[in-house]
């Protein structure tokens, strides 16, 4: 499998590490911090994940090259990969 | 059989003949040929005994398809078993023998599981499980060791080296035959950059094995000039002696170079074999087909041998298997056999096709041999190898007498490597076989790869796939001129084994798994009709071969049995690799003390000059401990450098904490976010101690913050958790926040630090900074942190810091000066009896103290857990914050930090102990914690712990029981506070 890092180019996977499901953290305001629904937000964050057979939008990090994280859409069903950015750049 | 060298003719080197050895007999061979054809051509015909059934066995083909002859070859430390005699190429001295035959292969005892064929019948595996254990352990599990192995390893260290290298190209060409090469050298004269991966030492392929001939040229010399221009063009790389054997996602390709297999050994510095990664934009797969067997009664008899093998035999190694041939054909490939083997002046007995009449172009073979129309092989006749073949037609069965059967049943194209992605092919009734239709995954198959196997028609369609392929990628290159070549006779049919035609004898199916046409039946009436449970239950197609010759007839055979066209029987998928590679390969060069990298510290010289012993942390090497003569055991020597410290001054290498720059103007806001406390409030010159959750709010680690400036940190984090923590902040920088303005710098391996510890330790450090910048407790007390310089200008961090409670500094110095620092730290402390002190002293004093480290920071815990629940700042957000203050995550039954004391001071606790209530039983129910860091305190003249303790704190002074079901002892501890040693913290002010 390849990557084509914005930076770098086409690189082998080796040089990445994964993360799981590119999602968002939740923003909360520092007094509901302790709220009911704080905790709910936050714990669907880490725990909840899609899984979907198909698009799915990842978070890689590129550990053997730029140091960058990356946001990588990829087609869980047939691994190609369908659009690569850094994730400071990339807005869903 | 019995095979014999053809007086004329062959691509052998008759000048150059070559001695070997196979079970102890000296044959000879000449340059040019397989272990197999040399075989042949001294009239070996048993080369080994079946897997299950020990039944002989003879050479069934002439390629790497071949389930039959596996020997092995070399010995001592080099013994390779399961090698294919077919492609092994004859070396001088070559020295193989015979596999899974005891104790000889004419005299096989174990030939009696041939009479015991009951209990190895389909779904043996599974039914001899169900017998009662101790008749498997005791009876079965020995017989059938011994009984059903293929080859044996050698059991000793390879001496040969491995290599793995990568390359990259616009189009990979797999199989050098006629559709490889004239793919080849279409992309070639195009300019584009191509990878042909051959797995024979010649290119050529079917070229050099039929008798085909082509624009006046015969096949080798037809593929020597493509050959010739191919290696002219500077951008073509031959990869000859290499198989293509897995394909991977975006044009992936793992291809094994077989460098030195040929040779006796490898020439000096020469690895054995090479693993090419391959990347490809585009691929051509001209792998060619296998030919198929035909299933009759004892058609495993040695002598019975594919008729495309029988051609490759006599053409290319000028061998003859046999003197008097049956040709068992459904397709024209069986008659050219048949022509090649009168061309050569071998007698042909006769050619039985299972189709109706001798097919158009064969009329001179016709001519001059018997021909059955519409008629099979009922059987083989013979002790030990054929000697006669029973043919069944319309009229009965007449027996001819023949030393080789040569059958085609048809062809099966090479598509494995497609498979690997979970294409399943499709039946085409034309070509009777099994093919993938278009391009797959950048993959386009071609030549007899896709079902085209007339010669004129495999160069064209190399062409075509490489023109096509580049069309792809945006490349253009033109058709070549193809050698004019009359499209010769290439139908290819089938004749499967009927239900209902099963003979006394067995009727092999699978060779290599002694599977028979009875087992795949067995297997219908229990019901395992699926392609897929056929597959497990019986074993077809399961070994080492991967079933390629025997899966389709397998599959035919129960399409069937249950009355379904074999299109809709379905078809079984093979997985990498194609062939069997070596472990050695696998791992090429990560071997010993190259599996992974060696890390070593700046002061790495300094600490072995000391006669440090080094423990591996990770990639790092550190310094263990400092044994001095007279020190008889590790414990000696640990008890002296804790005592050295604790009384005076010790000195010790910390480089491997990992060291983050954090710079910026939001750079204590970033802090604030990613530490569970708030590095904001670290005034400049300070530092502090550190938490850092994940973000479901367990630990993730701990470290210290300093702060050099308004806008300029530097982190400090554990060894372990180095790397991670480092991803981890970048994700907080780049992902989470992308908004602060900070930037991070990794800087673990630009300093060399020092960690100088003990109450005489403010002595060391003032004498090596300059300037006389005092380092008093007032001037320089605990927490302070400074840049400055030391030794006479090399620049340096200072930090007051302390992990073994003692008034200690850490210093940091560029790493290029690491080494000449410890010196001068050494000198310097020399006066005040300075020693060097390693991870197990350093471990003695944290555990002493009660610091959490690498055992307690486990992924599990909590702050709670730890005790440094009131270190959270719950008025900011932070990764972990929200999550961290679950109920769960705070309950007092958790497991928590304490300490243990044994009640009698010289038993020793031991680290994953059990923690028990006092009297109660050891179960899981009784389960309440366990010891997580242990150590001898010389200091208080006891063992001591750390314990992770159900309401731990609660319970402090309670004895209980410390359980050790594994090196079996029960010791009686009382918990305590985690820190056993100066709770107060006098000694972080000594000096
Ligand atoms: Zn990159």
């Amino acid at each position: 499998m390849r990557i084509t890092c914005p930076h770098c180019g086409p690189r082998d996977l080796i040089e990445f590490t994964v993360l799981g499901e590119a999602r968002t953290r939740p923003a909360v305001a520092v007094e509901d911090l302790d709220s009911p629904a704080a905790v709910d937000a936050f714990a669907a964050y880490v725990y909840d994940r899609a899984n979907p057979a198909g698009i799915h939008r990842e978070h890689w990090f590129h550990g053997f090259g730029c140091q960058t994280w990356l946001v990588v859409t990829r087609d869980t069903l047939n691994h190609a990969v369908l659009a690569v950015a850094d994730v400071r750049e990339e807005r869903p | 059989m019995s095979g014999f060298r053809l007086a004329r003719g062959g691509l052998i080197d008759r000048s150059r003949p070559l001695s070997f050895r196979f079970d102890g007999r000296s044959l000879s061979g000449f340059a040019g040929d397989t272990l197999a054809s040399a075989l042949i051509a001294n009239g070996v015909s048993t080369v080994g005994r079946s897997f299950k059934l020990h039944r002989p066995r003879g050479i069934l083909g002439a390629g790497a398809e071949e389930p039959n002859a596996l020997v092995e070859l070399r010995s001592g430390d080099r013994r390779e078993p399961n090698v294919k005699a077919t492609v092994a190429e004859l070396y001088d001295g070559l020295d193989a023998s015979s596999q899974n035959r005891w104790p000889s292969l004419r005299f096989d005892l174990l030939a009696v599981n041939g009479l015991l064929k009951p209990v190895f019948a389909a779904g043996f595996y599974y039914k001899t499980f169900m017998w009662p254990a101790a008749f498997w352990e005791k009876v079965y599990e020995p017989l059938i060791r011994r009984a059903a192995g293929l080859g044996r390893a050698s059991g000793l260290p390879d001496p040969d080296r491995y290599e793995r290298v990568f390359a990259a190209c616009d189009l990979l060409v797999v199989g050098g035959g006629p559709a490889g090469l004239m793919a080849t050298l279409t992309a070639g004269r195009a300019g584009a950059d191509v990878i042909l991966v051959d797995e024979d030492h010649r290119p050529g392929g079917r070229l050099l094995a039929d008798g085909v001939s082509a624009g006046g040229m015969d096949g080798p010399a037809l593929a020597a000039q493509l050959v010739g221009e191919i290696r002219s063009l500077p951008n073509v790389r031959v990869l000859s002696r290499t198989t293509a054997a897995a394909a991977f996602d975006h044009g992936t390709f793992i291809a094994v170079e077989r460098v030195a297999d040929h040779l006796p050994l490898p020439q000096p510095e020469m690895p054995r074999q090479r693993v090419w990664e391959i990347v490809a934009e585009r691929t051509v797969l001209a792998t060619g087909a296998s030919e198929r067997p035909l299933v009759f009664a004892d058609n495993d008899r040695p002598g019975v041998m594919l008729a495309g093998g029988v051609s490759q035999y006599v053409n290319r190694h000028a061998v003859s298997p046999g003197r008097r041939v049956v040709v068992a054909t459904a397709t024209d490939a069986g008659w050219a056999t048949a022509r090649d083997l009168v061309r050569a002046g071998v007698n042909v007995a006769a050619v039985v096709d299972a189709r109706g009449s001798a097919p158009r172009g064969f009329e001179d073979v016709a001519a001059e041999v018997a021909v059955f129309p519409a008629a099979r092989v009922d059987r083989t006749l013979g002790r030990g190898k054929v000697e006669a073949v029973a043919i069944a037609q319309a009229g009965g069965t007449v027996e001819v007498p023949a030393d080789l059967v040569a059958v085609s049943g048809g062809f099966n194209p090479a598509i494995q490597l497609i498979s690997h992605f979970g294409v399943r092919p499709t039946w085409e009734p034309a070509i009777g076989g099994f093919v993938i239709g278009g391009p797959v995954h950048g993959i386009h198959p071609a030549g007899a790869a896709a079902g085209r196997y007339d010669l004129a028609a495999c160069l064209a369609d190399g062409a075509r796939a490489a023109v096509a392929a580049l069309s792809e990628i945006g490349r253009t290159a033109a058709m070549p001129d193809l050698p004019s070549i009359e499209p010769g006779p290439h139908a290819a049919g089938t004749a499967f084994w009927k239900p209902g035609t099963l003979r006394p004898g067995r009727a092999f199916v699978d060779l290599q798994h002694d599977v028979t046409a009875a087992d795949v039946d067995l297997a219908h009436r229990e019901g395992y009709v699926s392609v897929e449970h056929l597959k497990r239950y019986t074993t077809l197609g399961m070994a080492t071969d991967q079933g390629r010759t025997s899966n389709v007839d397998g599959l035919a055979i129960m399409a069937a049995l249950r009355g379904l066209p074999i299109a809709d029987a379905g078809v079984t998928l093979s997985r990498p690799p194609v062939v069997p590679l070596s472990i050695g390969a696998v791992a090429g060069a990560r071997t010993g003390h190259h599996f992974r990298p060696t890390r070593l510290t700046p002061i790495h010289a300094w600490a072995e000059e000391q006669g440090a012993v080094f423990v591996d942390t990770g990639q790092w090497k550190r310094p263990q401990y400092f044994p001095r003569p007279g020190e008889t055991s590790w414990l000696d020597t640990v008890n002296r450098e804790v005592m050295a410290v604790r009384s005076g001054v010790g000195v010790t290498d910390v480089s491997t904490l990992g060291k983050i720059e954090i710079h910026g103007p939001d750079a204590a806001a970033f802090l604030d976010r990613v530490y569970a406390n708030r590095p904001s409030r670290i005034p400049v010159g300070r530092s502090r101690y550190a938490l850092m959750l994940r973000e479901d709010g367990f630990v993730m680690d701990d470290g210290t913050v300093a702060r050099f400036a308004e806008d300029r940190f530097a982190a400090s984090v554990s060894t372990a958790h180095a790397a991670a923590v480092w991803r981890h902040m970048l994700f907080c920088q780049q992902v989470l926040w992308p908004d602060l303005d900070v930037s991070l710098a990794a800087v673990t391996d630009v300093w060399a630090q020092f960690a100088i510890a003990g109450p005489k330790s403010a002595r060391v450090v003032a004498a090596l900074v300059d300037d006389g910048d005092p380092v008093s407790r007032e001037s320089f007390g605990p927490m302070t942190a400074r840049e400055l310089t030391v030794c006479g200008g090399i620049s340096a961090r200072l930090a007051a810091v302390s992990f073994s409670g003692e008034r200690a500094f850490e210093l940091a110095v560029p790493a290029s000066a690491g080494d000449a620092v410890v010196r001068r730290i050494m000198r310097a402390g020399d006066e005040h009896g300075i020693v060097a002190y390693g991870t197990e002293a350093m471990a003695v004093m944290r555990i002493e103290k009660g610091h959490p480290a690498g055992a307690e920071l486990n992924g599990q815990t909590t702050a709670h857990d730890l005790g440094f629940a009131k270190m959270l700042a719950r008025d900011k957000d932070h990764v972990g914050r929200v999550l961290s203050q679950r109920p769960a995550l705070n309950d007092p039954a958790r497991p928590r930090l304490v300490g243990l004391k044994p009640v009698d001071p010289s038993t020793p606790l031991k680290g994953g102990a059990h923690v028990l209530p006092a009297g109660a039983a050891a179960t899981a129910d009784n389960d309440q914690g366990w010891v997580t860091s242990s150590a001898y305190s010389p200091t208080l003249a006891s063992h001591i712990a750390l314990a992770l303790v159900t309401r731990g704190p609660e319970r402090h002074g309670e004895v209980v029981q410390v359980w050790d079901g594994i090196r079996g002892s029960v010791v009686q501890a009382t918990i305590a506070a985690p820190c056993h040693l100066d709770p107060e913290g006098e000694r972080l002010h000594a000096g």
